[in-house]
């Protein structure tokens, strides 16, 4: 029972991570049907920026739980600089090449961003726990859990809400899902596509360094962090169906739950556990859980 | 088709020339051509998927698969023989290959990448846990022997150098071979259009699963080989990283003829060599730029100056 309520518990909060950190991907996909690598350097960058911010925040001894703003600022700086200048600057020149060229350019700029990194920051990790610790803990039974975790559940919520009320209940939403379904005929009805497509990355770009920024907290930020995290939000945006927004829920529920019923009770296949579930959805549902498949053209 | 192909001739020709050269050529040259020749047979393989269109990022699954098995013969049976290794790896690959391939097939573009991406860190996420392969730190391998010859100290290198020279020259003989063939010819047919292609009575699926196997059995060789020379194996073999830079090598040679994986790699490795030595902290940076440069300046790679060239000429 104990072990249940801690898999459930582990796992819904392994869940709205992935969600979080894999939102931004879907989106960017969704939209452009840009495969986009570099979301791992937005996270990592996110991550940076956040940990920095907060390092000097609170030395200098402001309010403490305005750390929490201090996170979400550095996100939303991050990726509105790093996904303007990477869009307006070089993906733009890319529309309309092959999907595949397309995911190179952006391993290209990953690549590049990785060690832009290194030479920004060192190797050293940096540490930004006090936000973590601000919130305290939970007794659940006998086991404790982290309140910044939960937080975790309930941004995921806030964050999928939003998305979705961005996209159905707003005009700019519905702008937005007419060049999903077809990009030539919106630019027909006079919809501006290329504002469309650069307010589309600027977003994902900063989901990503979101995702990035919460996570800093919990982890010592060391290089290499993106590298990872890419892999995962592939894995779940893949297994819910790219480009998703439901999909991208439901494959961080399936893979944060498993991954988390691995850790409890047989912590051996904790990595592979991942990737074969992905694996296995992919076999059944060669487009992920939540796509249709499109019509082959002659 | 006027003009008969040469490439067989020359290809033995590089053979003889590339072989003669160790009489000249400074120890570490002959470890980082062994290197380069090993990751050029990887290459080669996935040269045969790019010109269809599909690019793979989970090749280091069976450049991990190679690496693990001549290292677990050497550790387990004691087997050290590099030409029964390469050949154990080649063919173990090419089973594996064979049986994922059948789900694999069915997939193009980014959805191929994904799924061969999916596979190969399964592998990698197996090899961290097993505490009985060494998880992380990997493990050492055994000096490779050559059908009863042991050669000790220089000689050791050279040997190794020569054999993944026959390797790669039978790599290149053979993909050259079957891209002449008719199913071979219909490569960049099917990345034009598949169902064209359908309608000319070929299976595509059937061709892309052959592609497949190819690639695969080259890389596990490939794999094995690279195992020999480094004289170790860790689970960083199988990670997509690994993946990605066989990709950028695809690139940066071009996919205009057998022998450019191979003139792509040698710059490969002479380029990492120097950028860490003299920009550890850059290598990446480097890559990253480069990779930028090709993509929009010479999509086709260094091949494609060749090409340009003989045009010219």
């Amino acid at each position: 029972m104990l072990t249940l309520l801690a898999i459930l518990v582990d796992g819904f909060v392994y869940s709205s991570w992935l969600f979080i950190v894999a939102i931004g991907l879907t989106l960017i996909f969704g939209v452009m049907q840009i495969l986009n690598v570099t979301h791992g350097s937005l996270y990592a960058l996110g991550a940076y920026a956040a940990a920095s911010l907060i390092g000097v925040y609170f030395r200098a001894d402001y309010w403490p739980m305005g750390s929490f703003l201090v996170l979400l600022g550095a996100a939303l700086l991050v990726g509105l600089v790093v996904g303007l200048i990477l869009e307006r600057g070089l993906l733009r020149f890319m529309y309309g090449r092959d999907e595949v060229i397309i995911v190179l350019v952006t391993y290209a700029t990953f690549l590049i961003l990785e060690d832009v990194i290194l030479l920004a920051w060192g190797t050293d990790p940096y540490f930004a726990f006090e936000p973590y610790s601000l919130l305290g803990t939970t007794e659940m039974g006998a086991l404790i859990f982290s309140n910044y975790d939960l937080a975790l559940v309930g941004l995921a919520v806030v964050l999928g809400a939003s998305v979705w009320w961005g996209l159905n209940r707003t005009q700019w939403g519905k702008v937005l899902q007419a060049v999903i379904i077809d990009r030539e005929m919106a630019q027909c009805m006079g919809v501006n596509v290329t504002v469309v497509y650069t307010i589309t990355f600027v977003i994902g770009a900063m989901l990503g360094a979101l995702g990035g920024a919460v996570t800093a907290p919990q982890i010592s930020v060391a290089p290499g962090i993106g590298v990872e995290v890419i892999v995962l939000a592939f894995a779940v945006v893949a297994t819910g169906g790219m480009g998703s927004i439901p999909g991208a829920i439901v494959g961080a529920l399936i893979v944060g739950i498993s991954r988390a019923a691995a850790v409890h009770l047989l912590p051996e296949v904790e990595l592979f556990v991942i990737y074969a579930v992905m694996t296995l959805v992919l076999v059944f549902r060669p487009e992920g859980l939540f796509t249709r498949g499109k019509a082959r053209k002659i | 088709m006027g003009r008969k192909d040469q490439t067989n001739l020359r290809l033995t020709i590089a053979l003889l020339v590339c072989g003669l050269a160790v009489f000249i050529l400074p120890d570490w040259a002959i470890f980082m051509g062994t290197l380069a020749l090993a990751k050029g047979v990887v290459v080669i393989g996935l040269l045969v998927l790019w010109r269809t269109g599909l690019v793979s990022f989970g090749q280091a699954l069976y450049f991990g698969l190679g690496g693990y098995t001549v290292g677990l013969l050497g550790l387990r049976v004691g087997m050290s023989d590099a030409v029964l290794l390469t050949l154990l790896s080649f063919l173990l690959s090419a089973a594996v290959a064979m049986t994922l391939g059948l789900i694999i097939s069915r997939y193009r573009e980014i959805f191929f990448a994904m799924l061969t991406m999916a596979f190969s860190m399964i592998l990698y996420g197996v090899l961290v846990k097993t505490e009985a392969l060494g998880s992380t730190d990997g493990f050492n391998v055994l000096l490779p022997t050559y059908l009863g010859y042991a050669p000790e100290g220089e000689a050791q290198r050279v040997a190794l150098y020569l054999w993944s020279l026959l390797v790669a020259y039978l790599a290149s003989l053979g993909v050259h071979r079957y891209l002449r063939s008719a199913l071979g010819n219909l490569t960049s047919a099917i990345r034009d259009n598949e169902i064209r292609v359908e309608y000319l009575g070929v299976s595509v699926q059937r061709a892309i699963y052959f592609k497949y196997v190819i690639a695969g059995a080259l890389t596990g060789a490939g794999g094995a080989i690279t195992a020999m020379a480094v004289g170790h194996v860790d689970p960083e073999m199988t990670y997509w990283t690994t993946s990605g830079e066989f990709v950028f090598v695809t690139i940066l040679s071009g996919t205009g003829h057998v022998v450019a994986p191979f003139v792509g790699s040698i710059i490969f490795e002479l380029v990492r060599t120097y950028a860490f030595e003299y920009a550890p902290y850059a290598w990446q940076l480097v890559l990253g730029s480069v990779l930028l440069l090709l993509i929009m300046f010479l999509p086709n790679g260094l091949w494609s100056l060749v090409t340009r060239m003989r045009k010219k000429g």
